[in-house]
């Protein structure tokens, strides 16, 4: 009988596997110490999971805790895997997979947001056209001469791909962004 | 109010609150202060190894044979990346070090200073944990944080990098937090499931071709866990199998044991973890070399896996009942529940009983004798008859003859057998029994070894005589580095690329020349002397047993190949051999 583990705490029995891949997102909570972030990253390229999105910040200052998150794909029981070999870092606090949490809750999805700055560059109707759009997208103008914008955007990912892909032919020139902020719907915190 | 003292003080004032004896290293620039402190004080032996990569092996075989942690202190640069080989075996197989490392003075850090390297960046991925200290008052809470770490949960290395105007500021020293276990993030997990553990029992309790797969995780767990698995095992009624690491957790004398399992393994464990219908695997791991072909891997049980890790739980083989927890936790109450409930051995296990004995009437491990040539096989059996009873220590470097060693020396106890499982250290062995002979002076330490193996830390003779240590090196000499060669007539026609070694050194000379002795022996029947005069003698030696070159390990289950699939001795002809990996089988390690 091959089955899965499904919540660690109540040990058996058990789903059925699945192996398909799926995309999780993982909010980690760490002590904000040197080397934290590298011992994150390092575990994924020395085991050969994916990294899809990053992002990392202090989150508590006196306690100097920061909340890396992250989304990841792969099997269930692969990211099963990097939830346990994230926890078992010792500067990891706590790890919460945030989409399981989100379905336990009968939702889809854990909110999540991007910030992304665009920089477009053009004139006549396709600088018309980019102003049009970034309306439509509630993007902000952050900077702007006769021949630029600077759009700030914030969304979900898939958002934030779509005015990319509209901008890639209306002059765009270049993308930063912030990687996935993430938490679950509800009163209750991690 | 405590007075002030250097860091390299603390550094030594810690060892001694961690109830360090004994400390293995190498000097060098950037731990002058450390070792200015160490020759001023008589409660802390040092140990003088002869490379950085002997001081990690022997903290190994003295962590590996004492329970405690290995310490092991050198100098920053060469010092620290010698160090990597042995950190990475500890991280392996869960062995607990404490490695202090020297560090360039901050203000040089990141300059490309002389001898200076990025130790925690290349030490990151090789240990449990490790820490740059950067400020005086960092140091003490740190270092006790370390001998924590390195201690707690899954054992493992840990490293303290120091950098030398740390280990001259000075500042206030702090001793251990009385209560260590509150750290902040680092909190495993001990008991396990109290559900889990009662649906084990009733499911052990069901079974009718149960086995227990047992793994290093019972020593680490310290002896009572053993005698806990001798217990359960004992009322049960289920055979015993054991990886590499767990060996001597149950004694090789006892009526269940199955012997080793896996690739060398014996053929009734191995088969009884292809057909039993419920398997507990207690403290291992499901590595490759155990597993074989994984998606043949024991079909039609159920499987209980006890781990204090709960990332080795569903990582390769999916299991019914996780538990995590130490294992001497979790078989204590499994023996609790089962004696409280009045559980009973289940009827059907006498034909289960006796499926494991015509198994085992297979005799796997039979070669053919040889009246002029030793066999290795034969040496083995004749040394383990000459130790039979003695207090005894056995390491192995990594090889054939390690796998001989696993086979053919039978282990009662717990914490005697001292090998590189995960990481498999050519190197490991000699300097592993250094490190048991520290610990345990007047027990018999004896490192198996190959004589390829062997010249892999060979300097550390050296460090026996110096120490007026006795390890007594046992060469199964065979010219040939045997298990590459092994694999080469299994996988690439017999083409012996490389893997014999022409211009091997004179082993007897080469003990004289460290100041040792060195015996050597050709011939089956002047064994028993020599072996008499190995055991007898004073000071570290070299016995250089030349046994038939071109003997191969068996049983075996070759690459991609199932538990049931197994390659035995009498079955291994030169054709069967060469034919018995298929392509897919090739590309496995």
């Amino acid at each position: 009988m091959n089955a899965q583990n499904v919540d660690a705490l109540s040990a058996y029995f058990l789903a059925e596997v699945s192996e398909t891949k799926e995309t999780h997102t993982l909010s980690v909570i760490v002590d904000n110490e040197p080397g934290v972030l590298a011992r994150v990253i390092g575990l994924f390229s020395a085991r050969g999971y994916n990294i899809d999105s990053l992002s990392v910040s202090e989150t508590e200052h006196e306690k100097h805790i920061s909340r890396i998150t992250i989304v990841t794909t792969g099997t269930p029981q692969i990211i099963e895997q990097i939830r346990h070999q994230l926890d078992r870092l010792v500067p990891v606090h706590r790890v919460r997979d945030l989409t399981v949490a989100a379905h336990k809750l009968n939702q889809d999805k854990p909110l999540e947001r991007e910030l992304a700055l665009i920089k477009v560059a053009g004139q006549g109707d396709k600088r018309l056209e980019a102003l049009r759009l970034s309306e439509a997208f509630k993007a902000v103008v952050i900077d702007a001469t006769v021949d630029h914008f600077v759009f700030e955007i914030t969304g979900r990912t898939s958002k934030i791909e779509q005015f990319i892909e509209i901008m890639r032919p209306l002059g765009l020139v270049e993308v930063s962004r912030t990687g996935v902020a993430a938490l679950n719907r509800g009163a209750e915190g991690l | 109010m405590e007075r002030e003292m250097t860091g390299a003080e603390m550094v030594l004032r810690a060892f001694q609150d961690q109830g360090v004896k004994h400390v293995f290293g190498y000097p060098g620039g950037a731990v002058l202060p450390i070792y200015d402190e160490l020759i001023q004080q008589d409660v802390i032996e040092h140990i003088l190894v002869r490379h950085e990569q002997g001081a990690g092996h022997a903290a190994e075989g003295y962590a590996r044979s004492t329970g405690k942690p290995g310490v092991c202190l050198v100098t920053s640069g060469p010092g620290a990346t010698n160090m990597v080989t042995a950190l990475t075996d500890a991280m392996l197989d869960s062995i607990p070090l404490v490695c202090i490392t020297g560090q360039v003075p901050t203000n040089l850090i990141g300059s490309d200073a002389f001898q200076e390297c990025d130790t925690v960046g290349i030490t990151r991925t090789c240990t449990k944990h490790n820490w740059l200290v950067k400020k005086i008052e960092d140091l003490p809470r740190i270092l006790h944080e370390a001998f924590y770490v390195a201690t707690s949960g899954r054992p493992g290395p840990v490293v303290v990098d120091i950098p030398k105007d740390v280990q001259f500021a000075t500042g206030i020293y702090e001793g251990p937090a009385p209560n260590a276990t509150q750290h902040k993030s680092y909190r495993p997990q001990l008991k396990g499931d109290m559900n889990a553990i009662r649906a084990t029992v009733e499911l052990i309790a069901s079974a009718k071709r149960p086995v227990f797969y047992t793994g290093g995780g019972v020593i680490n767990a310290g002896p009572a866990a053993s005698q806990l698995l001798r217990e359960l095992a004992e009322m049960t009624g289920v055979p015993v199998t054991s990886t590499l690491m767990g060996l001597g957790a149950y004694p090789a004398s006892g009526p269940l044991w199955l012997g080793m399992l896996g690739m060398h393994g014996t053929y009734e464990a191995n088969m009884a973890m292809h057909d039993c219908d419920v398997m507990i695997c207690i403290g291992a791991r499901f590595d490759d070399r155990i597993t074989g072909r994984l998606d043949a891997f024991s079909p039609n049980s159920k499987k209980v896996h006890i781990d204090i890790d709960p990332s080795s739980i569903n990582k390769i083989v999916r299991v019914d009942i996780p538990i995590v927890g130490d294992v001497g936790y979790v078989l204590e109450d499994i023996v609790r529940i089962w004696r409280a409930s009045n559980m009973k051995q289940n009827p059907e296990l006498k034909a289960w009983h006796e499926q494991v004995n015509k198994w085992r009437a297979r005799n796997c491990l039979a070669y053919k004798p040889n009246d002029d040539v030793i066999m290795p096989q034969y040496a083995l059996q004749r040394l383990a008859a000459a130790i039979k009873g003695k207090d005894y220590y056995i390491s192995t470097e990594v090889g054939q003859h390690q796998m001989w060693a696993a086979q053919f020396l039978g282990f009662e106890e717990p914490n005697r057998w001292l090998t590189s499982g995960g990481f498999g250290t050519m190197g490991y062995g000699l300097p592993a029994a250094i490190g048991a002979q520290v610990a345990h002076p007047d027990a018999l330490c004896i490192n198996i070894a190959g004589d390829a193996s062997i010249l892999m830390n060979i300097q550390e003779m050296s460090t026996a005589v110096q120490h007026g240590l006795s390890p007594k090196t046992f060469i199964l000499n065979n010219s040939y580095m045997g298990m590459v060669r092994q694999w080469q007539q299994l996988l690439h026609g017999n083409r012996l690329s490389h893997s014999y070694t022409d211009s091997l050194p004179d082993f007897v000379k080469l003990a004289e020349a460290y100041g040792g002795t060195g015996i050597r022996v050709t011939k089956p029947d002047e064994l028993d002397d020599a072996i008499e005069e190995m055991i007898n003698a004073k000071g570290p030696v070299l016995f250089d047993c030349c046994v038939a070159q071109m003997a191969n390990c068996f049983p075996m289950i070759p690459s991609g190949k199932a538990h049931n699939q197994m390659l035995l001795p009498d079955e291994a002809t030169d054709e069967v051999v060469a034919n018995a990996i298929g392509n897919e089988g090739k590309a496995l390690v």
